[in-house]
């Protein structure tokens, strides 16, 4: 079941919302509304899922209703129609008590202005959703701690946000954000105002605590880039509307229309495609049963010059070339380890296809891609050029 | 042609409305006038009863801790009040200082809620903006004719006067320190479920603070001159000596008078915007 579930949901701003939703359902266009109406449509009809643990990423530029679709979400802002389910009970009808319960106990925001206390300590700012909580002051400190260590903040608990830089003042954004222990986490822009190096450490940084964490984020940005970084789901929004929900991959392959298309012309695909996307099934031999005569035979079945050696668990040994193995087979060797060469070149399956780049134009041989020295899979030098060209026969399957 | 109607008797209803007050609602100024003016008069002459000496040094000590352990305000005080001691005025300026004191305390103590209110409703900030500009831009001596009426003469219709008079900065700062919360921390505190007493206490009049004490600082200064100004109905202090040396045309000790209550003042003035300035870092 998703933990977040959005039906419907529209915003309209103005004093004729009835009447804008009339012809928002006629399919008439936001600028011609406020035209007619005065109103200006905020959201339209948003519905997406969000499922547990996942880092949903809603993206689109100024002005396209990204910043008021997570504030319906929380609803700082009152939705003008529509449904928003979290953990099964719907925000946009619960009266004041049962939102301000669930304001606590599940949902939590980072501001893109940080929206620090100035006037509190650091371990006061990430004390105070506990605090709102009523939580014993012992309690919420030692809580607030950990959140901070967790964002590598242990040692400014008594500093003033003012003295913080400003990637620093967003860890205590984070850090009192976490400190509640959500159920969700909602990042408005939360990068965005820091300077481009900063913000690539954030970036990181958010994936590595998503990963110990599994917490639910959904994450608002205008940044394609980091959108394609962190989301595992990606909905673009233009004037108010979703235009495409989908996994990176989806997105930056088959762009819904001409406005997400011309999204993702921008993006650099060498910088988004990894070794993963890439990768082919590789063709091997297992170093514990096979000789030089069956990777010979291997070899010339698939037309290959070399072939990839591993052991019983798929761990990557070596590879061997033809011609070695067919000279071992003339002097009656039967074991491949005498002409096992192991200077393999490896990649990460996350290895940007930009650094695979240098490495295949040096190397006779396939690249392979391991993960934990297992093989994973092989990069030959024409699917890195078909990428780049931008077609879509990547094979993931490996 | 503008003599289409006769004069209207405006000053006719006005007496007649702060008649019927005065009559209607004696039960209320009756016990304020004789219970409050009993107060404010003991507590005027416990002030008087200080060694003087002992009230300068505190002041002066207050002064250097309150300027960050400089010797400057201190200085000033010690030589200041020595001073007005000096000139025979002491028991004057202690009157002065009472009334200053509980005049600017219930002008914040009603000024800050009223602001608070105005802040949160864009109704009530309709109907008291008018009021404030009314209360500030009629002339301070016209408060003084009601203010007998109501509490006849002496400390309490002075403390009247200087209340309607001296208010209003409190109320504007205080509304405008809380609109200008930066939206993003009004949100954040929401976004973690504030209650709204939450969101005012830890949020709202926490950042809107040096505002406020900007306001009570006008407040103070205000009420200052507004007292001695209310020596015209009665009130006691240094206003007392300053209007009686205007009626005989006495320079010398009018000046001298004028420079007490000046010296006051800079004191006064520079306590408060210190206390603003200490916390606000």
């Amino acid at each position: 079941m998703p933990i977040i579930k959005v039906e419907g949901l529209s915003k309209v701003f103005g004093k004729n919302t009835k009447e804008s939703l009339r012809l928002l359902d006629e399919g008439m266009k936001k600028e011609e509304i406020l035209k007619q109406t005065g109103d200006t449509v905020g959201v339209n009809r948003a519905s997406f899922e969000v499922e547990e643990g996942e880092v949903f990423v809603i993206m689109g530029l100024s002005g396209s209703g990204k910043s008021t679709l997570v504030r319906l979400i929380n609803r700082l802002i009152e939705p003008t129609e529509g449904s928003v389910f979290v953990g099964g009970e719907n925000l946009a009808t619960m009266n004041k008590d049962d939102l301000r319960r669930v304001r606590r106990e599940k949902l939590s925001m980072v501001f893109q202005r940080f929206a620090l206390f100035p006037f509190r300590t650091i371990l006061e700012n990430a004390e105070f959703g506990l605090e709102i909580q009523g939580v014993e002051k012992e309690d919420r400190g030692k809580k607030a701690k950990e959140a901070l260590e967790l964002v590598g903040l242990g040692s400014y608990i008594n500093q003033f946000p003012g003295q913080l830089s400003g990637g620093m003042q967003q860890r205590v954004g984070l850090a009192r954000a976490l400190a509640n222990d959500p159920e969700v986490l909602l990042m408005d822009e939360a990068f965005s105002a820091l300077d481009p190096l900063i913000r690539k450490d954030m970036q990181d940084e958010l994936l590595d605590l998503q990963e110990k964490m599994q917490k639910t984020i959904v994450f608002i940005t205008h940044d394609l880039d980091e959108a394609l970084r962190i989301g595992d789901r990606i909905a673009l929004m233009k004037d108010g509307s979703i235009v495409q929900i989908g996994t990176p991959e989806e997105i930056l392959v088959n762009p819904a229309n001409d406005y997400v298309e011309k999204f993702v012309e921008d993006v650099d695909r060498s910088k988004v495609l990894t070794a993963e996307h890439i990768m082919k099934r590789p063709e091997t031999v297992n170093i514990e049963k096979h000789g030089p005569r069956v990777a010979l035979e291997r070899m010339r079945e698939e037309g290959l010059s070399s072939i990839y050696v591993i052991d019983g668990k798929r761990n990557l040994k070596g590879y061997v070339t033809a011609d070695d193995a067919s000279e071992a087979r003339k002097n009656e060797i039967r074991d491949l380890n005498q002409i096992l060469k192991t200077d393999v070149p490896t990649v990460d399956r996350d290895k940007p296809m930009q650094e695979i780049f240098e490495i295949i134009h040096d190397t006779p041989v396939p690249v392979a891609v391991v993960e934990n020295s297992k093989l994973q899979g092989i990069i030959v030098r024409g699917a890195v050029i078909a990428a780049l060209a931008g077609e879509s026969e990547v094979e993931a399957d490996a | 042609m503008l003599d289409f109607l006769p004069e209207i008797p405006l000053s006719k209803w006005i007496s007649d409305f702060t008649d019927w007050l005065t009559d209607t609602f004696s039960f209320i100024f009756d016990p304020i006038k004789n219970q409050f003016g009993d107060f404010m008069e003991f507590f005027a002459e416990q002030l008087a009863a200080i060694p003087p000496i002992i009230v300068i040094l505190i002041v002066a000590i207050l002064a250097f801790f309150i300027t960050g352990k400089k010797f400057g305000l201190a200085a000033f005080s010690v030589v200041g009040l020595w001073l007005i001691y000096n000139q025979g005025l002491w028991e004057q300026l202690m009157s002065t200082f009472a009334l200053v004191l509980i005049a600017s305390l219930l002008s914040v103590i009603i000024g800050v809620p009223v602001g608070i209110l105005m802040s949160k409703s864009k109704i009530a900030e309709t109907i008291i903006t008018p009021i404030l500009d009314f209360m500030q831009t009629m002339p301070a001596f016209v408060y003084l004719i009601p203010a007998v009426a109501f509490f006849s003469i002496g400390m309490v219709p002075g403390i009247f006067a200087s209340l309607i008079f001296a208010t209003p900065p409190t109320v504007r700062f205080t509304n405008l320190g809380i609109r200008q919360v930066s939206e993003e921390l009004v949100e954040a505190s929401e976004a973690f479920g504030s209650t709204g007493t939450q969101k005012l206490f830890k949020v709202e009049l926490p950042m809107a603070k040096s505002t406020i004490m900007a306001g009570i600082n006008q407040t103070v200064m205000l009420s200052l001159s507004m007292v001695v100004i209310a020596s015209m109905i009665g009130a006691p202090g240094l206003g007392r000596d300053v209007l009686s040396a205007l009626q005989r045309a006495q320079v010398g000790s009018g000046f001298v008078a004028g420079i007490g209550i000046v010296i006051l003042a800079i004191i006064v003035d520079r306590f408060t915007q210190n206390l603003n300035k200490g916390k606000a870092d």
